[in-house]
């Protein structure tokens, strides 16, 4: 085991989790969407009576059983490294985390298993109704699953619907409601399963543009095509709302994350949105940071302000408002977050100390202290900025979450221009005659996949350093292990999930080739 | 209506669920089991076949109850998830990709064009079927015997070993455990085949290899067990908290929740008249009597562990880190929160088992095989 000792430990295990996530959302999106465009082909196949239907059916679903098998397979490592590598978290805020893991096992994971086992091996053993009600409940299994798994990360980017109770140092649910319905969690459910539905219509229509340009299975493309554009459709119209509903709530909840996903260094009122946009080399002042900027932008005016406030001329706050404060916008400045952050830890210090000394009166009155409103509202919402010392510290990477903003923001309007263009063209006939388009489609596939992750890596680089936004950094989530342990087990992963890709790509890419047929 | 249960009653409430997952999952590794009998029990291609698809259509849930109870863990004893998941981070990580490498088996095995030949997915089934079993088993074994873990105040783990929960092995009483259960899942796979394959050759050797596996897994099963009564356990204090040494610790739980030692013995005697009609008597139904049986023991191994005043997750380093389920559980409001949803349960198992059952109405033959479109 090679120690590299500038790479620290948590540095190991955020690699070590963004691998693992990313490697499951490379899966996952296929299977959300494709598992209805399986139930709406079914549905065709029972209402019509026709075998075609029921051939078209089938394919996608072998297609199907090959990326879900993977995706299991990511997920279960996923789930257990909050324990393995996020120890600390897990104890911490375990109560209001781990109850909708628990029922996304219990509701979603059996439904998807169950129901899933018929889908495939029932043809013969179910009657047409009961295995087309299998389809559809494996398609609902698979979408309440990400429901459950994004209302826990929607906690994070936003702690809602718990109190802290100073006697066992930690957050508690105090209600679960606020935890399911918060704002940030509906959009990221909606959003994100909308995203795979996206994927999915374009995966069919890709594949089936390139039996076209191969002059097969014409029947199969053109059917599928139809289904798969008009969902399509609708899907990427929905996509581009709940994404657009996403940023707004981010502009009020992260705002770091909002300057950070628009490049804004120095807030403004009517503040322009910057369409398309190049960060200097060159930093203006080396030993400033803050003054990075474009070297090259294209800017629409007020539009910015208006995106996150609905107001052409709102105050928009950039990451230097956010870091060195801004009075008149009513912006505190990080280092008085952090002098607030410390005074909550050594409160807590205090009363733990209290306590063990049983010392109750003393206790008694720090706890009161503590839990009261005034407390939590001046001292205790900013208990994680008492990890810091450093302002800078705050600032996520820029660049990162600002290109991958703008790479998923411009795919999202480019396929729903894909969807209308092959809507109109498989009506009017004429798919099979524009090559190019055919060409475009397969294109489409890999970038629907590029669209995905980077939505991922706003939503996670953009929040950091926090795991739980303002309460826990994610240095102080990480388990107590020795680097060398995590970046063995990375680099174990790394190839373990990279041998299993490739022999997924290679099955699926042989599967295609070999068509429905078989 | 849990409202009004106390927070301890909640606690008791789901180390019984808990322990409800665990019995499941042990009972359904009769397909890692059946997958470590691949070999021995096929010998041609089609008989292997036939052998993962009748063990293929069942493996999801296996897996899915191994996530559900990590899930249910997390929830309800999320101390319990940090420090042992965190802790003993290289015994969890060889489990977990042990069960990777399962998932993708069964679907790539036949597949053309799948990299790696289809004998290295046979063998990640094996593998996982040996790892999974062993590990798992042992793991469980250190609720019995302790391991090596502190505690800081703010509840955060240090491993006191640098093999991170591998040192477990190093104890002869988890490894008997860890032994039993794999036998116990062979021999589970075999009944399994037994009662669902209409292929005579396959059934005859499912018999014999019933026969073999019956005997490794009574000896360490047994040895666990009476080594288990005399043993020295890791008791509470109600009152304050404190984890002491308690001789026959665990003798004391069997006696004092008669119930639970009721169903223990239940349980046993089911896996062995499973196995007897079985072998002896020609039954084709053995599965269900050694499976229920199977869950039954779990079931009450795990109340013994963690009910009674009982230290479910002991240190040996420093005993007052130990867990219980008071000092691991989650706060009382998510605990009945929670309950409200276990309430559904009952109905994911009733969908399930009225599934299984449709789907398994029909043996599992090489015609079948032939017929399907979708195989394994
Ligand atoms: C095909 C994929 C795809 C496409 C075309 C889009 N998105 Fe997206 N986006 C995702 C796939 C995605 C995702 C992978 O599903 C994410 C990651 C986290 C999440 O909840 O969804 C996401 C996250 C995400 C976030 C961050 C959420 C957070 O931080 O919690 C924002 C603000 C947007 N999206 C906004 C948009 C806008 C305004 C789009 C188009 C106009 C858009 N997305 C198109
Ligand atoms: C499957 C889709 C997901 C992808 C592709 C993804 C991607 C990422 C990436 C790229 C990072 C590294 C960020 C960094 O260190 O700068 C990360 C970190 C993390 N994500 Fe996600 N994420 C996904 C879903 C989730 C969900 C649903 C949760 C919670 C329920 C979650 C929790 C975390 C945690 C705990 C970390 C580690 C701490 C941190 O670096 O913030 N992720 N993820
Ligand atoms: C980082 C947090 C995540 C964890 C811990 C996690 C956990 C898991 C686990 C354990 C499985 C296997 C379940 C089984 O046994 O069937 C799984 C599969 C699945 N997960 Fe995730 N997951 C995460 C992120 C996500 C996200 C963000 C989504 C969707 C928005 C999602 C959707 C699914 C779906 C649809 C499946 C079914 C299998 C497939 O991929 O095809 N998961 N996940």
């Amino acid at each position: 085991m090679i120690e590299i000792a500038d790479v620290s430990l948590v540095d190991w295990s955020r690699a070590q989790f963004a691998l693992t996530a990313m490697y499951h959302w490379i899966f996952v999106p296929l299977t959300l969407g494709i598992t209805f465009i399986i139930a709406f082909m079914e549905t065709l196949y029972v209402k019509t009576g026709k075998e075609e239907w029921k051939k078209i059916t089938k394919f996608w679903m072998t297609l199907f059983g090959i990326n879900f098998a993977i995706g299991v397979a990511t997920g279960i490592i996923l789930e257990f490294e909050f324990g393995t590598n996020w120890s600390n978290y897990s104890w911490f805020v375990g109560d209001i985390f781990g109850a909708p893991l628990a029922i996304e096992g219990i509701l979603a994971f059996f439904m998807e298993s169950t129901f899933i086992a018929i889908m495939f091996f029932g043809w013969n053993k179910v009657s047409k109704k009961t295995h087309l009600l299998a389809t559809w409940l494996t398609a609902i299994g698979a979408n309440l699953s990400a429901l459950w798994i994004l209302v826990a990360n929607g906690w994070m980017q936003k702690p809602v619907g718990m109190i802290f109770n100073p006697e066992t140092a930690r957050n508690e649910m105090d209600n679960f409601w606020e935890v399911l319905f918060s704002q940030t969690a509906v959009d990221k459910w909606l959003h994100a399963t909308s995203s795979g539905f996206v994927l999915a219509s374009v995966f069919v229509i890709g594949i089936s543009a390139w039996y076209l340009l191969k002059n097969r299975e014409i029947m199969l493309a053109k059917k599928s095509i139809l289904v798969a554009a008009v969902f399509g459709l609708i899907s990427s119209v929905y996509l581009v709302m709940t994404g657009d509903n996403s940023t707004r709530t981010i502009a009020n909840d992260q705002n770091m994350k909002f300057a950070a996903l628009e490049g804004l260094y120095n807030g403004s009122e009517g503040a322009g949105l910057v369409a398309i946009g190049v960060f200097t080399e060159s930093e203006t002042d080396p030993q400033n940071e803050n003054l990075k900027d474009f070297s090259m932008k294209l800017e629409i005016p007020n539009f910015l302000s208006y995106m996150a406030f609905l107001d052409w001329n709102a105050f928009v706050p950039g990451i230097n408002d956010l870091i060195n404060g801004n009075e008149k916008y009513g912006y505190m400045p990080a280092t008085e977050k952090i002098e607030r952050g410390k005074v909550a830890i050594q409160k807590l210090g205090e009363f733990k100390n209290a306590k063990k000394a049983g010392n109750d009166q003393l206790a008694n009155a720090l706890k009161t202290e503590l839990t009261s409103a005034g407390f939590q509202e001046d001292y205790f919402k900013y208990f994680g900025y008492g990890y810091f010392d450093d302002p800078q510290d705050l600032v996520p990477n820029v660049p990162l979450t600002f290109y991958s903003f703008h790479v998923m923001v411009l795919l999202g309007f480019f396929f729903i221009l894909l969807f209308v263009l092959s809507l109109l063209y498989i009506v009017k006939g004429t798919f099979d005659k524009k090559r190019w388009f055919m060409r475009l489609a397969i294109i489409a596939i890999p970038l629907a996949y590029i669209a995905g992750q980077a939505g991922w890596i706003v939503a996670e680089v953009g929040r950091q350093p926090w795991v739980v936004q303002d309460l826990m950094p994610t240095m102080a989530a990480v388990t107590r292990i020795s680097a060398g342990s995590v970046q063995t087990t990375f680099w174990l992963f790394a190839v373990l999930f990279t041998v299993l890709l490739i022999a997924e790509l290679k099955i699926m890419f042989r599967q295609i080739k070999i068509g429905p047929k078989h | 209506m849990f409202e009004n249960i106390s927070h301890l009653g909640l606690q008791q409430y789901w180390w019984v669920l808990v322990s409800v997952l665990g019995a499941l999952f042990v009972f359904l590794t009769f397909v890692q089991g059946g997958q470590t009998l691949l070999y021995s029990v096929g010998k041609t291609e089609g008989e292997k076949t036939i052998i993962l698809n009748t063990l293929g259509r069942k493996w999801e849930f296996t897996f899915t109850t191994l996530v559900t109870f990590g899930g249910a863990f997390f929830a309800s004893f999320p101390l319990f998830y940090s420090t042992s998941f965190g802790g003993a981070y290289w015994v969890w990580l060889a489990i977990l990709a042990a069960f990777v490498i399962q998932a993708v088996a069964y679907e790539y095995r036949k597949k053309p064009a799948n990299l790696l030949g289809s004998k290295t997915f046979e063998i990640f089934l094996v593998l996982n079927g040996l790892l999974g079993t062993i590990l798992v088993g042992t793991a469980v074994g250190t609720f019995f015997n302790g391991a090596m873990f502190s505690l800081n105040d703010m509840n955060q783990v240090d491993w006191q070993t640098p093999f991170r929960g591998l040192e477990a092995v190093l104890t002869f009483h988890n490894v008997a455990l860890g032994l039993a259960v794999f036998f116990l899942s062979r021999v589970l796979g075999a009944l399994y085949f037994i009662f669902t394959v209409d292929h005579e050759t396959i059934v005859t050797r499912a018999k014999k290899q019933l026969l073999y596996n019956t005997v490794p897994f009574l000896v360490f099963f047994l040895y666990f067990l009476i080594w288990l009564l005399l043993k020295e356990g890791f008791a509470v204090n109600p009152d304050t908290g404190e984890v002491f040494m308690e001789k026959y610790k665990y003798l004391h739980n069997v006696l004092q929740m008669p119930l639970n030692t009721a169903i223990l013995l239940v349980g046993v005697v089911g896996v062995l008249w499973g196995i007897i009609s079985t072998l002896f008597m020609k039954s084709e139904k053995g599965f269900w009597f050694a499976g229920t049986g199977t869950v039954l023991t779990v079931f009450a191994l795990f109340l013994i562990a963690g009910l009674n005043n009982t230290s479910f997750y002991p240190s040996i380093y420093d005993l007052q880190s130990s867990l219980t389920i008071q000092n691991a559980s989650s706060s009382k409001f998510t605990l009945t929160t929670m309950s409200y949803v276990s309430l559904l349960i009952p109905f994911v198992l009733a969908y399930i088992v009225y599934f299984w059952r449709i789907m398994n109405r029909k043996k599992i033959s090489e015609e079948e095989m032939n017929k399907e479109s979708h195989a394994y």
